[in-house]
C-alpha cells in the first residue's frame, strides 16, 4: 500500500515538476544564518546579561544572570513545542491572524526542508534567537524586586500571547503583513514590543524602595561595558542576518547598523559632555544600544546617510526619553528599557518609512507608495503592537500577582534577591 | 603601650607606610572604609540621574607603639599625610592593654 503510494508521487513529481520544491538550497546564505544565529544568542547569552548584571546592585547580579538564562531555556522548549509554528505556518483561512500547530514540535521536519533556500531548520533557530531575547529585553524594567518564578510565568506566557500574534502578523505572513508594514529585523516585533511591556510592568510592580531619592549606582560598570561590545557585535547577526542572504544587501544592512551604533554613541556622549560636563561610559553605551535599537527596522531599507540621521536622532530621542521616564515622571523602569528600546523602536519603525524611499538612498519604496503612506503604515503597525503588548502584558501581569504575587518583600529586597531567591551570592566576601 | 589609628587619604599610604619606616616602625594593620568630616561628598551621574555619595574612600591604619616612639610615629603620619585640603584625615592616640606575638608567646614592648 505504501509503495504504491509513493510511485505515485513520485510519478506526479516526474511529470509536472512545478510540484517539486522550487527551490535549492544555498550553502552560502545557510552559513551566514547559521553564523547570525550564533550570533544573536550570544546578543543574549552572554551580552544582554552581562549588560544588565552590571547595571544592578551587587546583591541583585545573579538575579539578573539567572533571569536571562532561564529565558533562552524556557523560550527554546516554548518555541519547539508550538511558537515557531504558530508564527510561521500557514494558518489557513486564519493566515491573517496566526497559524496552526502543524509545525508543532517540528515533527515534520527533515534535514534537507528547506525555508526559502536555507534548511528550516537554521530559519528555526535563527528565529528562535529574536524570540529569546524579547522577554529578556523586559526583565530590565522589574530588575531587582520581581520574584524568579512569576518572572518565568510572565515570560512564558507573554511570549505565547504576545510576542506570537505580533510576530506572525508582521513577520510570518499575517494581515500587517500584508499591508505593507516595514520591519526588517524587529523594530516593532522585538523592540517596540518589549519596550511596552518593561513599561507596563515597572508601573504594576511599582518602584524600587528608595528610588529616586536613593543612590542605586550600576555595580560593575566594566561588566556593562563588556556586554555592550558582545550586543554591538552581535547585532550585526540580528540585522544582517536578517537579510536571510550572503551578498551585498547582508553588507549594507552590516554597514547602516554599525553606522547608526556608532552615531547614536557619539550624540548621547555629546549631550551628556554639554549638560554635565562630562561625557560618562554609561552614556556612551546606551547611546550606542539606542542607536542600533533604532536602526533595527530600517536596517535592510535605509542607506548610510539614513542611518547616520537615524543614529544621531535616537541618541537625542532615547536621552530625552530617559530623563522624562526616570527623572520627570519618576517610573521605575530600573534599566530604562522603554526608552531605550520602546523610545527607539517607535522612531526607528517611523523613519523607516521615510528613509527607504529611493529619493533619501534607500532601496526603495513599494511600487506606488508614498513616504507618508508608508510612514502610516509604520504608525499603525506600531499602535497596534502598543496596545496589543501593553493590554496582555497588563492582564497577564495583575493576574499572576493576584495568584501568585509578582513582588518580592520589602525585607527580601533590601537583602537582595540572589540570596532570598536562589540562596547564592555573586561575590564571595570573607 | 599606645595604639595609634589614623584615618588618611588613601593615595597617601605609600608616603605614611615609608615615613614610618624611617623611623623605626615596622608594623602597620591598614584597612579600607568609608568615612567622612568636614569633606564633602562627590556626584556621580549615570543616564542622567545624579547621586550625591557622602562616604568618601580612606585607609584606616593601625600602629601599635612603644611610649618612647609615639610623638616621633604621630608627627610622621602627619606629615606624610598632610595636603593642606579638607579630608586630609585624623590620627587618635588610645592605650593599648597588652600585645602579644602569636609565635613567641612575647609580651609588652618585645611584642611590639
Amino acid at each position: 500500500m505504501f509503495s504504491i503510494i509513493n510511485i505515485s508521487l513520485l510519478l506526479l513529481l516526474w511529470l509536472m515538476p512545478e510540484l517539486a520544491s522550487a527551490e535549492e538550497l544555498n550553502q552560502a546564505n545557510t552559513v551566514w544564518v547559521l553564523t547570525s544565529t550564533t550570533l544573536v544568542l550570544f546578543m543574549t547569552l552572554p551580552g544582554l546579561s552581562l549588560f544588565y548584571a552590571g547595571l544592578v546592585r551587587s546583591k541583585n547580579v545573579l538575579s539578573v544572570l539567572m533571569q536571562c538564562f532561564a529565558i533562552s531555556c524556557l523560550v527554546s522548549i516554548l518555541w519547539l513545542a508550538g511558537g515557531y509554528s504558530l508564527i510561521f505556518s500557514s494558518g489557513g483561512e486564519w493566515q491573517a491572524v496566526i497559524g496552526n500547530f502543524s509545525k508543532a514540535f517540528l515533527t515534520q521536519l527533515t534535514t534537507t526542508s528547506l525555508t526559502g533556500d536555507i534548511p528550516e531548520t537554521v530559519f528555526f533557530m535563527f528565529q528562535m534567537t529574536f524570540a529569546i531575547i524579547t522577554p529578556a529585553l523586559i526583565i530590565g524594567a522589574f530588575a531587582e524586586r520581581m520574584k524568579f518564578s512569576a518572572m518565568l510565568l510572565f515570560s512564558g506566557i507573554w511570549l505565547i500571547l504576545v510576542y506570537v500574534p505580533i510576530c506572525h502578523w508582521i513577520w510570518g505572513g499575517g494581515w500587517l503583513a500584508d499591508l505593507g508594514v516595514m520591519d526588517f529585523a524587529g523594530g516593532i516585533v522585538i523592540h517596540v514590543n518589549a519596550g511596552v511591556a518593561a513599561l507596563v510592568s515597572a508601573l504594576i510592580i511599582g518602584n524600587r524602595r528608595g528610588f529616586p531619592v536613593t543612590a542605586m549606582p550600576p555595580h560593575n560598570m566594566t561588566m556593562v561595558v563588556t556586554g555592550a561590545g558582545m550586543l554591538w557585535v552581535g547585532w550585526f547577526g540580528f540585522n544582517a542576518g536578517s537579510a536571510l542572504t550572503a551578498d551585498g544587501h547582508a553588507g549594507m544592512t552590516l554597514l547602516v547598523t554599525h553606522i547608526a551604533a556608532a552615531a547614536g554613541a557619539l550624540t548621547w556622549m555629546s549631550i551628556e559632555w554639554l549638560r554635565y560636563g562630562k561625557p560618562s561610559v554609561l552614556g556612551i553605551v546606551t547611546g550606542m544600544v539606542a542607536g542600533l535599537g533604532t536602526i533595527t527596522p530600517a536596517s535592510g531599507y535605509v542607506g548610510p546617510l539614513g542611518a547616520l540621521v537615524i543614529g544621531i536622532t535616537a541618541g537625542i530621542v532615547c536621552f530625552y526619553a530617559t530623563q522624562y521616564i526616570k527623572r520627570t515622571l519618576k517610573i521605575d523602569d530600573a534599566l530604562d528599557v522603554f526608552s531605550v528600546h520602546g523610545v527607539g523602536g517607535v522612531t526607528g519603525s517611523l523613519l523607516t518609512g521615510v528613509f527607504a524611499s529611493a529619493e533619501l538612498g534607500g532601496m526603495g519604496l513599494a511600487n506606488g507608495v508614498s513616504i507618508v503612506h508608508q510612514v502610516s503604515i509604520q504608525a499603525l503597525a506600531i499602535l497596534v503592537t502598543i496596545v496589543w503588548s501593553a493590554v496582555i502584558s497588563y492582564l497577564t501581569l495583575m493576574a499572576l500577582n493576584k495568584a501568585i504575587g509578582i513582588r518580592v518583600n520589602a525585607d527580601e529586597e533590601v537583602q537582595g534577591l540572589d540570596t532570598v531567591l536562589h540562596e547564592e551570592t555573586g561575590y564571595v566576601d570573607l | 603601650m599606645k595604639l595609634i589609628t589614623a584615618i588618611i587619604k588613601p593615595f597617601k599610604l605609600d608616603d605614611v607606610r615609608e615615613a614610618l619606616s624611617d623611623i623605626g616602625v615596622a608594623g602597620v594593620t591598614a584597612t579600607e572604609v568609608k568615612g567622612f568630616g568636614r569633606q564633602k561628598g562627590h556626584t556621580e551621574l549615570y543616564r542622567g540621574a545624579e547621586y550625591v555619595v557622602d562616604f568618601l574612600p580612606k585607609i584606616k591604619l593601625e600602629i601599635a607603639v612603644a611610649e618612647g616612639i609615639l610623638d616621633a610615629a604621630i608627627n610622621a603620619i602627619a606629615k606624610a599625610a598632610n595636603t593642606g585640603k579638607i579630608g586630609d584625615g585624623k590620627i587618635f592616640v588610645t592605650n593599648l592593654e597588652q600585645v602579644i606575638r602569636i609565635r613567641t608567646g612575647e609580651t609588652g614592648e618585645d611584642a611590639i
